[in-house]
């Protein structure tokens, strides 16, 4: 097993990574008011009185963001706490209209937890390991500045002050910018599953602080810098690598690193000192007094867990044991809602037709979808009209396969056709001569000119030369214009050459 | 028509409904008592037509036949600590100058909707902190009452609710809201010789009064009689889910059930609350509420409070960290006075919006606030503040074991001369020393007129209930107010 390690000039460095990830609950209202969460709205259209901070006026907890939060707890196997509180964060600025952010700092909704990342050697995993989950909170977000409006004023867009944001704050259990990686695609896709978070990071549903110091292997912690509002992936691991690899360099230098809050800029990718520790913001942290504590009822927990998907560990370990798949193609199958929808869609439909057992087909639709669906899209580029990608076409094109109507190019062939024209794979097999075979009259008339034609052949073969069992095959099919069934052929010739 | 001002909300709700006289008829009369009555500076701005309006609408459905609602035709005086919409609410703070609401406070609005119409925006201490109506933008509230000396010394009606209590004495106004965070409704009541009840935390919503201290404020009304407090605050109470500790109880018929009958009740006097620096008379008056509860059939006992005496060093850490936060939102940015410096940044601008608009009392406050939620401090100060409510709150609960009311004076003394104590702010704090606990405790509690003192000013008793037992309250209340006959009223000199 390969460690990750930074090579200084001294020797190896390793490197501690924890994660905050900020992740914006799906709901239809805010955390404390009606206002509309839609994103990309005009400027301050889906702002409350709440959310503008009137005299006066009080947050009331929206229940299904606290729902989301606890299914989410849920789903990384947490301890759901059933009382918890809402603290104020204290500080001032422009997109804060209440002064304060309504956090929970002192006593969070959701404890401990875990997330697993499988073993992905080409990702840089080699070998199952679990990142524990310290807590998950619920919080606001604040609103939005935008200084590009005018020359001397800066703008003020409240439509995101007041959004619920689960944050999800990892131990400092990761080691690597894969592991990070891995980690962020990971909850990523439990979010997903969950229905709690969209997880589109362009539009800052899901973005990550990055908290990263380094040590020589086996020492105590390194001082950490944190690195804000980081939103891919790829962004992730960038900073990791390029803190670390600064972190070292300091200290190698005769450096010390300082606690400090630092921010990334893509374009450079390089981070950059935001604040130190001694700026820091004293928060004054104290419970919300217009709030009273949250307490769950078991009722409420019931149902949380009652409407919890199959989650993605789950599954796959279902897609390897019950249906045979894999461990691969349930990785790949598993990761995301929409690959594992299309797959149990068709898998469905596709035994349907066939009337066969689902882990009958199951590897055949794993292949189809996994590599020769996407290899006839891919190659026929901007001709394909991806509206007659449908399960139903595609379950008959396999089924058609499966029962050994039509070859494995045919099947092709007659995809290829559906997806420029949205013809009926059916049709499309009838009239466009893409069936085989598999009259066993025809098939033996044409095997029986075969061997007529190559009785030298059929004695070496009969002598023990079993290699020209391919020549005959290939013989008959060339002879049936590709369009025998290959299993009928095979049998034929056997019994014939016996 | 003049007689019509003497006349409290249960009389001139009755009388509008038997045709004694309009509803506009009395309007008319308490604009024109608000209009003389400028020399008490008791409104920031006034709303004749306001009051006009409601009053209409009652005689036009009492004309047609409709219900009429409790408060049907009793033009009141609202504090300015209340949003009401498309009036200016300044919670008497320059910072807040020019800001008319775009929506209506809960309570107001229940008060509208129950017939109640408003005469005008009352003077208060800023943001409600004061106990001598003393640190408004809008100036000083000059109590009614003058002490019986032949001076003219003005007097303190008391803080935080100063307009309301000195509306409501002077009989400028039937009754007015007041809103109550460690006595701010019964400390100006017993000032000014009136009745102010402050129910139980979470009867009346929050939502819309402009916010002091979220965990202690509670809305509450100021009238002449017990009976027309409870009419008021039935009209005022009420679940609303906009407030999430708003009490999510049905509202008892406190008026039709008040009964001064006491027969069975345990009456507690807690022995903390004999404290040094209490004047003479208020010790008198509290011996003389015992008699009158005795007589009205009453048990009184000997009760502990032990933790007491450290009931208003906790409120004065508790309270003001909550207003530090609550304030917070007063930047300049959105709403209210913003003061821009040339070439400032945004932090000017924080800091110079609030330097011009808060007042010196604010400022300490916020200060104080800040400074023992620090970190650092917020382990030494507020969590060790909120320690000492919890015990405070047990106290209460241990008390109940033993009876079913308290009786307290509701100040260590009268009211005094405006600016006796304005730069003692140590001093101002000790007027609420017998009010606070029941604030920490979140308890039902009143001021009930009992006599006046040699110097002609009022003194009042305080009663406090167990939580959620307003009736008990009041009960107790009505049976002090029968037999202190207290009868006097400010002579007219304004």
């Amino acid at each position: 097993m390969s460690r990750y390690t930074i090579h200084g000039a001294t020797g190896e460095w390793e490197v501690v990574i924890g994660l905050e990830v900020h992740a914006q609950v799906t709901s239809n209202a805010k955390l404390f008011s009606g206002a509309s969460t839609e994103f990309g709205a005009e400027p301050n259209t889906q702002v409350s009185l709440v959310d503008a901070a009137m005299p006066g006026m009080l947050p009331v907890p929206n229940r299904e963001c606290i729902r989301q939060a606890v299914r989410t707890g849920m789903a990384i196997e947490a301890r759901i706490n059933k009382w918890s509180r809402f603290d104020r964060k204290n500080y001032f600025y422009a997109d804060l209209p209440q002064g304060y952010q309504i956090s929970q700092l002192y006593h969070p909704l959701v404890g401990e937890g875990q997330v697993l990342l499988e073993k992905d050697e080409k990702a840089g995993i080699p070998e199952d390991k679990v990142i524990g989950i310290e807590r998950i909170h619920v919080e606001q977000d604040a609103g939005k500045l935008m200084h590009d409006q005018h020359p001397t004023m800066s703008y003020v867009d409240l439509n995101r002050c007041g959004v619920a944001l689960m944050e999800i704050v990892s131990k400092a259990d990761m080691r690597s910018p894969a592991e990070a990686g891995a980690y962020v695609r990971k909850l990523r896709s439990i979010l997903r599953y969950v229905g709690s978070c969209d997880g589109n990071m362009e539009q800052g549903s899901m973005r990550a602080d990055v908290n990263v110091s380094v040590r020589r292997p086996g020492e105590g912690l390194g001082t950490r810098t944190e690195t804000k509002n980081v939103n891919s992936v790829r962004f992730v691991m960038a900073v990791i690598e390029g803190e670390a690899r600064r972190q070292v360099d300091l200290i190698e230098d005769g450096g010390t690193v300082v606690q400090e809050t630092r921010l990334y800029d893509p374009d450079r990718n390089e981070t950059r000192s935001m604040r130190s520790k001694e700026d820091a913001h004293d928060y004054r942290y104290f419970p919300d007094p217009d709030l009273l504590p949250l307490e769950l009822e078991d009722d409420f927990l019931e149902e949380c867990r009652a409407s919890l998907p199959e989650l993605p560990d789950a599954k796959r370990k279902r897609y390897i044991e019950e249906l045979g798949l894999s461990e691969y193609n349930a990785s790949v199958l598993t990761a995301e809602v929409e690959t594992f929808a299309r797959f149990e869609m068709l898998l469905a439909e596709t035994a349907r037709q066939l009337d066969k057992a689902e882990p009958k087909v199951a590897t055949q639709v794993a292949n189809w979808l996994m590599s020769v669906a996407p290899g006839v899209i891919k190659g026929l580029g901007d001709d394909v009209d991806l509206g007659h990608n449908t399960a139903e076409a595609q379950a008959v094109i396999l089924q058609m396969q499966g029962a050994g109507e039509v070859s494995g190019g045919q099947a092709k062939e007659i995809y290829e056709i559906v997806l420029k024209t949205g013809r009926d794979p059916g049709e499309i097999a009838d009239t466009e001569g893409l069936k085989q075979q598999s009259d066993t009259g025809a098939i033996e008339t044409a095997i029986d000119g075969v061997l007529a034609a190559n009785a030298d052949k059929v004695e070496e073969y009969k002598g023990g030369k079993d290699k020209l069992f391919g020549f005959f095959v290939g013989q008959t099919m060339k002879a049936m214009q590709g369009k025998a069934n290959p299993q009928v052929v095979n049998q034929i010739l056997k019994t014939k050459l016996s | 028509m003049s007689e019509l001002t003497n006349l409290g909300v249960k009389d001139i709700r009755d009388g509008v409904a038997r045709g004694d006289f309009t509803a506009r008829e009395v309007a008319e009369s308490f604009n024109a008592a608000v209009e003389e009555a400028s020399a008490l500076n008791a409104f920031i701005v006034t709303t004749p037509d306001h009051a006009l309006a409601a009053a209409d609408r009652v005689d036009a459905d009492r004309a047609t036949g409709k219900d009429l609602g409790v408060m049907a035709g009793v033009p009141i005086g609202m504090k300015d600590l209340f949003c009401t919409h498309g009036v200016q609410t300044t919670a008497a703070s320059r910072i807040l100058e020019g800001f008319e609401p775009q929506y209506e406070s809960t309570v107001s609005s229940n008060l509208w909707v129950a017939g109640a119409g408003m005469l005008g925006k009352l003077n208060m201490d800023q943001f409600a902190m004061g106990s001598s109506n003393e640190t408004s933008h809008s100036g000083n509230v000059v109590s009614p009452w003058r002490r019986n000396d032949g001076g003219n010394t003005p007097m303190s009606p008391g803080g935080s609710s100063g307009g309301s209590s000195a509306v409501v004495a002077g009989r400028i106004a039937p009754a007015a809201t007041g809103t109550d965070t460690g006595g701010s409704i019964r400390q100006p009541a017993a000032f000014a010789g009136i009745v102010g009840v402050k129910p139980t935390y979470g009867r009346c919503s929050r939502w819309g009064i402009v916010a002091f201290a979220s965990s202690l404020d509670q809305a509450g009304p100021m009238a002449r009689s017990v009976e027309d407090c409870a009419v008021m605050l039935g009209a005022m109470a009420g679940f609303d889910p906009k407030d999430s500790t708003s009490l999510d109880m049905p509202v008892p018929d406190w008026a039709g059930g008040l009964d001064a009958n006491l027969a069975g009740k345990k009456v507690g006097i807690p022995r903390e609350y004999v404290m040094e620096g209490t004047d003479q008379a208020i010790l008198d008056s509290w011996e003389r509420g015992k008699e009158w509860l005795r007589d009205a059939g009453a048990e009184i006992v000997d009760i502990s409070l032990p933790h007491t005496k450290y009931a208003l060093p906790a409120y004065y850490i508790v309270a003001p960290a909550e207003a530090s936060s609550n304030l917070a939102r007063y930047d300049g940015v959105r709403y209210g006075l913003r003061d821009l410096p040339d070439g400032a940044g945004l932090q000017d601008m924080y800091a110079q919006t609030r330097e011009t608009g808060f007042g010196d009392e604010v400022k300490r406050r916020v200060l104080i606030g800040t400074y023992v939620l620090s970190a650092g401090f917020y382990d030494a100060y507020y969590n060790q503040a909120q320690k000492v409510r919890a015990l405070v709150a047990r106290d209460f609960e241990q008390a109940w074991a033993e009876c079913d009311l308290i009786l307290a004076p509701t100040t260590p003394t009268a009211s005094f001369p405006l600016g006796d104590k304005s730069d003692d702010p140590l001093a101002m704090y000790l007027n609420d020393v017998f009010a606070v606990p029941a604030s920490l405790a979140g308890l039902p509690a009143m001021s009930v007129p009992a006599m006046l003192n040699g110097d002609g000013l009022p003194l009042g008793l305080q009663l406090v209930g167990k939580p959620f037992d307003e009736q008990g309250v009041l009960n107790a209340g009505l049976a002090i107010e029968q037999r202190a006959g207290f009868e006097a009223q400010p002579e007219k000199w304004w």
